[in-house]
């Protein structure tokens, strides 16, 4: 049976290399074409949005604290605060408001 | 040689972040494994080599039920194909005479998170932004899968609540800046919000996994956006995510 556990992990690790390998090892030039090269340059913006919503109030205990995370985080960001100190921010005001959560 | 050094030593700051997060994260897919009957020493090998959430998650609980190995191989891809679109993405942040070895090795470690960070430096990627990067986060999110083997529920849960949104921070850090130069950003990261929400809460469109959900959302609000309101090549420049 043990040995069946590394089958699994060799399959896990090849299918999920080989998806990320075979894009940045073929495609080698510039795309010169506008609608694609537009597309790949609002991908990151649209992917990392989908993720942090609503996925942000369902990581905690609580979705109040997740929803202050998010008030904070982007607040914090739209001033300027660099990438650590976001996440570390918003770290915090989760501990602290699920803190406050229990005291009442 | 030095201009390499810089971009490792950027690359581990800004991995520190992630280390962290991941470690979070990490620490309860080890709780994952642990029930589906890892050692801790396969739950760091199997963290090591995929540096995926979702896939380790997918994958653990199918090994818990002995799943055939040809499901394991189709829900990995499925819910790992976002790092198609961002393996995509990366190939033209590269410089285009960056060597196959380079391409080999920043592709072990294409991460919601590391692909964030690498689209977000200023031209053209130095691959050893990647390996400083790396360098950081890969063993926070292999001994975070190891320690959550072994210590199982001893963290209390209030930290690991805190911890696991810190990696929601980083996003935030990375699209909000650009979101307030430029309103098309601005526009498509509050509708990419909305329709995320709207898809986990409606009826049947709930029923999407959040890895599909993503795929689905990413590939036609961006192409949508793409055809609408083409980017020029100057613009580019400016607003490097």
């Amino acid at each position: 049976m043990q040995y069946k556990v590394y089958i699994y992990i060799i399959i896990m690790a090849a299918v999920t290399y080989a998806i990320r390998i075979l894009p940045l090892a073929l495609i080698r030039k510039k795309i010169t074409n506008v609608t694609l090269r537009s597309f790949l340059f609002y991908v990151p913006y649209v992917t990392l949005a989908v993720m942090t919503f609503p996925a942000i109030l369902e990581a905690t205990n609580s979705i109040w604290s997740g929803l202050a995370a998010l008030i904070a985080g982007v607040a914090l960001a739209y001033f300027g605060v660099s990438l650590f100190g976001v996440a570390v921010c918003s770290c915090a005001v989760v501990f602290v408001t699920e803190l406050i959560i229990k005291l009442f | 040689m030095k201009n390499n050094l810089r971009w490792y030593k950027n690359g581990m700051r800004d991995g520190i972040p992630i280390a962290l997060g991941y470690f979070a994260v990490a620490f309860t897919l080890g709780i994952v494994a642990k029930n589906a009957g890892l050692t801790a020493f396969q739950a760091l090998l199997a963290a090591g080599l995929t540096n995926a959430s979702a896939g380790g998650y997918a994958g653990f609980t199918l090994i818990a039920e002995s799943a055939p190995y040809i499901e394991v191989a189709v829900t990995e891809f499925i819910v790992n194909v976002r790092y198609l679109l961002m393996s995509c993405a990366l190939s033209q942040k590269l410089h285009p005479k960056t060597s196959t070895l380079h391409r080999a090795i920043v592709a072990f470690d294409v991460t919601d998170e590391v692909f964030g960070i690498s689209m977000a430096v200023k031209g053209d990627l130095n691959p050893f932004y990647n390996y400083g990067a790396m360098t950081v986060s890969i063993p926070g999110w292999a001994l975070g899968a190891f320690f959550g083997v072994i210590m199982g529920n001893v963290l209390p849960a209030s930290l690991v609540s805190a911890l696991s949104v810190g990696l929601y921070g980083m996003f935030l850090a990375i699209i909000i800046p650009p979101a307030r130069k430029n309103k098309v950003i601005a526009g498509l990261v509050i509708l990419s919000m909305a329709l995320s929400f709207a898809f986990s809460r409606l009826p049947v469109l709930s029923g999407i996994s959040s890895g599909m959900r993503v795929i689905i959302l990413t590939v036609a609000i961006s192409l949508a956006a793409a055809i609408l309101f083409p980017v020029k090549e100057t613009e580019e420049a400016e607003n490097a995510v």
